[in-house]
């Protein structure tokens, strides 16, 4: 017969129940943590290292040793003194003799656009033999004469820069210290974001239109008809987005299948130039994300009872005021998960824009890729890609939160 | 249900305005998947209707010339190595996340999906860098990393649904009845999960085999994939070989995610308790 319980004892118990379920909790953490090791190495670090890219850039620095510690007495204003002139005229020379002047030149370029080629003709006309008097070889050059230059200097020294991000979005810091917009002929990336956002929203809205009737249609008709229209669906969301983008440049060309049908049908008289064209690039795009937007509705769609509609139609609500008051409001969230799926995935669109569109329908993340595999400016890109992350994180943060990842599931 | 029992005139207007408006939809979404598969047998050079005769060159050209095999061998090599790294870890972790004791399970889920969210673009550009500093640029290694991150959301959303409905008290009954974790995963685990683990890995090896953007930045020209070679193909020259490389492979993914399908719904229904 037990008498009362034993303190000590339950004690133990409860003890030996916390380290059994820390136990099992390291354990399930130590199942996914290969996982989260592999997405760090391949996923987080190369994105954190691009990123990184967009505010440190030491190459001015790196290059400009002596005349960075001449320029700490400068006042900002105006030209420095003799000191740093002679100071950058070593550090000129020494970049040419060591072969990084060229890097130099064009990483400062970057800033002050035209500067390289004055760059390497002070550094040549440095290298010379008998060069008495460097300061004045390099003040003879009226390039080194300008504030523009001096500032722009000031400014790259530290290796920590907020240059790449504020180009990002046409902005620079004048010579006293305040922002402004750059001039017209160099401000391109605003013009590039709101062409990426407006192409989004269009693409957005053109699979909305599409869709919701079609997914109203599927999850109405009895079910053996609605898994053959299903099919559909599920067909080109199944192939690859490179595939469809191939199978709308054939059909877009001035010879192609639409435009035939254009013809036939009447609608124009002569044939259009659809390729590398913006209402290409949106045809095409809507093709592919119609399947993003449908789903996550048709998903919603079919919990709903057709015997909701037929008691509003019973209470007298006439059908268009049964379908708005009834039946919408419940699909509401299936629509908003479609929508902002679509919209954020069209944010990163890079292969459909770079085969369909043309030069004026080029989105954010063909100025990426461009600037790393042509201009080769990884910091232009790194800044490009911190805009184009901090918008895509902000609007996945709101699925996440306000409709969850549950919806994201791929059929 | 679509009509009332008593259809008004209105009805069954709006009703045959929504079945026109559907069958044009459906129209424009598999009219452009279907277009490559005649255009692919056309025995002549160009896209145009109408066709000039029944041919198999473009797929001779396809999988009989040395740039289009060695493409195909490359997209096997990191597919196959993409499914087998991506289903293992994959499946770990949804197992790791259907248990109820894991911690911070609203902060590593949005996680594991986001490489889905991100621009591929800065994965690619980001990784190029990266592994240029670690010697792993222009290797297979490189590139079956990068699409294990694109490809592991799919196996652990997969894998994840499967295990909804698995009933952890078995694996309390296996270790009772004195099996290990290992060998009760092995035993009772896995066969029972095993339809969602193998629809993940075929969305592992789609996701892989159709990739261009990683691809485009990480490859040497030696280890171009089929999608990267049609990538250049469209950019450079376009050949109806195109159309014959696409068709192949919208019939690989169709069949294995059609299969993988089949798969999941099987899976879901079976591991549903029973009333």
């Amino acid at each position: 017969m037990r008498t009362a319980p034993d303190t000590a004892d339950a004690k133990s118990i409860a003890a030996a129940i916390r380290r059994s379920q820390t136990r099992e909790r390291l354990r399930s953490f130590g199942l996914a943590t290969p996982l989260l090791v592999l997405l760090l190495l391949s996923f987080g670090i190369p994105i954190a290292i691009l990123l990184s890219r967009a505010i440190y850039d030491p190459t001015i620095a790196n290059a400009l040793p002596r005349t960075s510690v001449a320029m700490q007495s400068w006042s900002g204003n105006g030209i420095p003194d003799d000191e740093t002139f002679n100071a950058l005229a070593a550090d000129l020379k020494a970049n040419q003799q060591q072969g990084n002047i060229s890097e130099f030149a064009k990483s400062l370029n970057a800033r002050l656009p035209g500067a390289r080629s004055q760059i390497l003709k002070t550094a040549r006309a440095l290298d010379k033999e008998g060069v008495s008097d460097p300061a004045s070889v390099v003040k003879s050059v009226p390039f080194w004469t300008s504030p523009a230059t001096w500032s722009t200097i000031e400014n790259g020294r530290h290796a920590l820069t907020s240059f790449y991000l504020l180009s990002a979005v046409d902005l620079r810091w004048t010579a006293d210290g305040s922002l402004e917009r750059v001039p017209p002929e160099q401000a391109i990336f605003l013009r590039v974001f709101a062409r990426t956002f407006l192409v989004a929203a269009t693409v957005t809205l053109a699979t909305l239109i599409l869709g919701f009737p079609l997914a109203y249609l599927i999850s109405s008709v009895p079910k053996t008809v609605g898994a053959i229209l299903i099919i559909a669906v599920l067909l080109p969301f199944w192939t690859s987005i490179l595939v469809r983008t191939a199978a709308w440049t054939v059909l877009l060309q001035k010879f192609g299948l639409v435009n035939d049908v254009l013809l036939w049908l009447g609608v124009t008289g002569t044939r259009l130039d659809l390729m590398y064209s913006r209402v290409g690039l949106i045809i095409a795009m809507t093709h592919i994300q119609l399947p993003f937007t449908l789903l996550p509705i048709y998903s919603v769609m079919r919990t709903i009872q057709p015997s909701q509609m037929r008691a509003a139609y019973s209470l007298g609500g006439r059908p268009l005021t049964s379908f708005l008051r009834v039946y919408l409001p419940q699909v509401v969230p299936g629509i908003m998960a479609g929508c902002l799926l679509t919209f954020i995935l069209c944010l990163g669109y890079y292969i459909t824009p770079a085969l369909i569109g043309g030069a004026g329908d080029q989105l954010i993340s063909n100025f990426i890729a461009n600037y790393v595999n042509v201009e080769l400016n990884w910091e232009m890109a790194a800044a490009l890609s911190f805009i184009l992350l901090v918008f895509t994180m902000a609007l996945y943060a709101v699925f996440a939160r306000v409709l969850g990842l549950d919806r994201l599931k791929p059929v | 249900m679509l009509l009332s029992p008593y259809p008004t005139i209105g009805e069954r207007i709006r009703v045959t305005l929504l079945w026109l408006w559907g069958a044009l939809v459906i129209a424009f979404l598999m009219v452009p998947i279907l277009i490559p598969v005649p255009l692919s047998f056309n025995s002549g050079a160009f896209f145009v209707f109408p066709l000039e005769g029944f041919s198999t060159r473009w797929y001779e050209v396809v999988l009989g010339t040395d740039r289009w095999q060695t493409a195909i061998g490359n997209s096997l090599i990191i597919a196959f190595g993409t499914t087998a790294l991506a289903t293992a870890l994959g499946t770990l972790t949804a197992i790791a996340l259907s248990s109820e004791k894991f911690p911070a399970r609203r902060i590593v889920m949005p996680l594991v999906i986001s490489p889905l969210i991100v621009p591929v673009v800065i994965t690619a550009v980001g990784s190029y860098l990266f592994y240029a500093r670690v010697g792993l640029a222009s290797t297979y290694v490189g590139i079956i990393l990068a699409h294990t991150a694109l490809a592991s959301p799919f196996v652990v959303v997969t894998v994840g649904a499967s295990l909804t409905g698995f009933d952890r008290n078995l694996m309390r009954a296996a270790s009772i009845s004195g099996a290990k974790p290992v060998v009760a995963f092995y035993r009772i685990m896995l066969p029972l999960i095993l339809p969602g683990v193998l629809s993940g890995a075929a969305f592992a090896f789609v996701t892989s085999f159709d990739e261009v953007v990683v691809a485009q930045f990480l490859a040497s020209a030696n280890q171009r994939t089929m999608p990267l070679e049609m990538f250049i193909g469209l950019r450079e020259r376009l050949s109806p070989a195109i159309t014959a490389a696409a068709t192949l492979m919208m019939l690989l993914s169709i069949i294995l995610l059609v299969v993988a399908n089949i798969l999941t719904r099987r899976s879901v229904r079976k591991s549903k308790p029973t009333e």
